[in-house]
């Protein structure tokens, strides 16, 4: 695998940029993962979490009218079916249990979509632990049922006015408070980004996706697909996906948010340079001075201006490759999926699924697996705002 | 090694005084008062701070986060600054120090090389920690700039121990867990902590991070060999009173 637990680089990229009051917390963590990675206990604790509060395995499901439509045999893997509707739990339970073992009390965590926040929510009340959710305040305009939930699930959620008033900013806000208070915190980061040893600690929970995917598709093809496909903003679904395919001969594609146009979206890996974003040195998308710059998307969960390390390698390698959709294609995704198929996809998801049926468009008749990261009910009101012609509250074109 | 900030220290120790370390974030609140302030505290100052201003600063709490903001939005750069100093910059003035990210020295052309112009003695990359920082360190030695470190109070003292060992300049001492801002008083442990960081090391150690008055430093002044004065400042600035503070704080440090 081209992967690495030490030093925590992927070829030149990751490594951990944070404040000297954080390393001890870093190195702390990263003992205590491996610790745990190795343990029998905790393993079959995660594994039976897994099965029984989550809900795995989740299905891969034969798409048979989307794939008469869209010429070509499309696989889903039904992440939208966990417990809280998205990839997302499988990360914060795991973190979660790792936080209970390592005497943790207080967990922070930051959300987009509202999805990391409520699944962070749902294991700390599961586990006891306190929980604080810090979310753009864009983001909970634009996925108030999310923001209900985390609330109903006993987490407090702190809406950051600063800035964007999105994901980065949320971000910001979770590090800084874990800088005021290192003793007692575990900041549960929801995706593949941040400094070591998050984007390695992400990936190896959320490659359950990819590990289950291949088994499935394997078991009832006698092969493996022609392409798996996945949307990356942070790139936890998509490397998670991925991890277990990286030494086989299947294309990878991940799929970035172009907003509502080319030069306006959120393409950290196409449009982005490398520098260094909360934590890591990855590809990030930032001015000639070095601040970081504003991002757009529909989709809350791809609005960010950074990416995982991770991700930044396979680009440079040329094994993963990294694809754009806009606004406009990802939610044309979202309305055939729910008319053809009766399944209501993420926004973000949405992207991952309109770049598969451009790949069939251009390569007939190919089998693809795409990663189905979560389900379209929290965008619910940025949906139907858009199609009655109400105001969206996304911040996108429809709103200026 | 970095000649001005050594003699600064080897002569503010063989009077017994403490280093005055006034931060400033570069532009703010407007060119002209920028201007003003920056002459006004270089009188004051034994070696001045200069922050460029970040878009995301983790490090910085409410007061430097919202001067950065506002400095950013008037169009202050880097490049900016350097001109700034250039031209309005005492040439009698105490050695400066910059305080910048690493994507920024990231997207910096010719950084080290560009500060040595400016007669930036020092450079603060507080989000570096020294492991990581080989590459920028091996350039400022070259170009004779420090490149300073940071310890915590949560750092081992088995890192603390490597880090003051690479130290270059002054080690810059983030006195409690938290990001910046002017605080009330400091718990018994902050003292114990600067205590303990005294005894492994020679090298100038230089107090930051809720530094916010004559008393702040009366209370650690026996322990450290400087005080660097950021959020209170720019308080002070926002009132019209930097003056005044500063005035305090330089009797504080002697």
């Amino acid at each position: 695998m081209t992967t690495t637990m030490k030093p925590g680089r992927f070829g030149v990229f990751g490594g951990r940029y944070v404040p000297e009051t954080l390393m001890a917390n870093l190195i702390e963590l990263e003992a205590a993962f491996e610790a745990a990675w190795e343990d029998k206990s905790f393993k079959a604790d995660l594994a039976a979490t897994l099965a029984d509060f989550v809900g795995r395995p989740t299905p891969l499901y034969f798409a048979e009218r989307l794939s008469g439509e869209w010429g070509g045999r499309v696989f889903l893997k039904r992440e939208d079916l966990t417990h809280t509707g998205a990839h997302k739990i499988n990360n914060a339970v795991g973190q979660a249990l790792l936080a209970k073992r390592m005497g943790k009390q207080r967990i922070v965590a930051e959300t987009g979509a509202g999805q990391h926040g409520v699944a962070t929510a749902a294991a700390c009340a599961r586990l006891g632990l306190s929980c604080r959710v810090y979310m753009g305040a864009l983001d909970c305009e634009r996925q108030q049922p999310n923001v209900a939930r985390m609330k109903l699930l006993g987490a407090e959620v702190f809406p950051c006015e600063g800035g964007t008033r999105n994901l980065k900013v949320a971000i910001n806000e979770a590090i800084r408070d874990w800088v005021a208070h290192p003793n007692e915190t575990y900041y549960l980061l929801g995706s593949a980004v941040g400094p070591h040893p998050y984007p390695t600690i992400v990936r190896e929970l959320q490659s359950v996706i990819g590990i289950e995917a291949r088994e499935q598709f394997s078991r009832r093809e006698g092969k493996l697909p022609d392409a798996v496909i996945a949307c990356v903003g942070g790139g936890s679904n998509a490397i998670g996906i991925f991890a277990p395919f990286l030494d086989d001969k299947v294309a990878l594609f991940g799929v970035e948010a172009g907003g509502d146009s080319p030069q306006h979206g959120s393409c950290t890996l196409a449009h982005g340079r490398p520098g260094v974003l909360h934590g890591a040195f990855s590809y990030v998308l930032q001015d000639g001075d070095g601040q970081i710059t504003g991002t757009h998307s529909i989709a809350p969960g791809l609005d960010y201006p950074g990416v995982g390390p991770q991700h930044s390698a396979l680009k440079d390698s040329g094994r993963v490759r990294y694809e754009i959709e806009t606004d406009e294609t990802a939610l044309a995704a979202f309305h055939e999926l729910s008319r053809i198929e009766g399944i209501l996809p993420a926004l973000e998801s949405s992207h991952a699924l309109a770049f598969a049926r451009r790949y069939l468009r251009e390569n007939k008749g190919k089998t693809v697996i795409v990663n189905l990261s979560g389900r379209g009910d929290k965008d619910l009101p940025s949906i139907m705002a858009r199609s009655t012609g109400l105001p969206a509250r996304d911040g996108g074109a429809n709103a200026r | 090694m970095p000649a001005d900030l050594n003699s600064t220290f080897d002569r503010l120790r063989a009077v017994y005084r403490k280093a005055l370390i006034p931060f400033l974030v570069s532009g703010y609140p407007t060119r002209e008062r920028f201007r003003e302030v920056l002459r006004t505290t270089a009188q004051f100052a034994d070696v001045l701070e200069i922050g460029i201003p970040f878009s995301d600063p983790l490090a910085d709490g409410p007061t430097i986060q919202a001067a950065s903001s506002k400095a950013l939005a008037q169009g202050v750069t880097l490049e900016g600054t350097f001109a700034e100093l250039r031209e309005h910059y005492p040439k009698s003035g105490p050695p400066l120090v910059f305080m910048i990210t690493y994507n920024q020295v990231l997207a910096a052309k010719n950084f080290i090389a560009r500060c040595n112009e400016h007669r930036a003695s020092g450079l603060i990359v507080p989000d570096l920690p020294f492991e990581e920082a080989g590459d920028l360190r091996a350039q400022c030695e070259k170009a004779g700039v420090a490149l300073v470190n940071m310890i915590a109070p949560t750092t081992s003292e088995s890192r603390a121990r490597q880090i003051a060992a690479s130290a270059h300049g002054f080690i810059y001492l983030i006195s409690v867990a938290g990001t910046t801002g002017a605080r009330g008083e400091f718990a018994p442990e902050t003292l114990t902590y600067i205590q303990k960081t005294r005894a492994l090391t020679d090298k100038p150690l230089c107090v930051g991070f809720g530094i916010s008055k004559a008393a702040h430093i009366q209370q650690l002044r026996d322990h450290a060999d400087g005080f660097i004065v950021g959020s209170a400042l720019v308080n002070a600035i926002d009132a019209g009173k930097e003056r005044e503070l500063l005035d305090e704080l330089r009797a504080a440090c002697g």
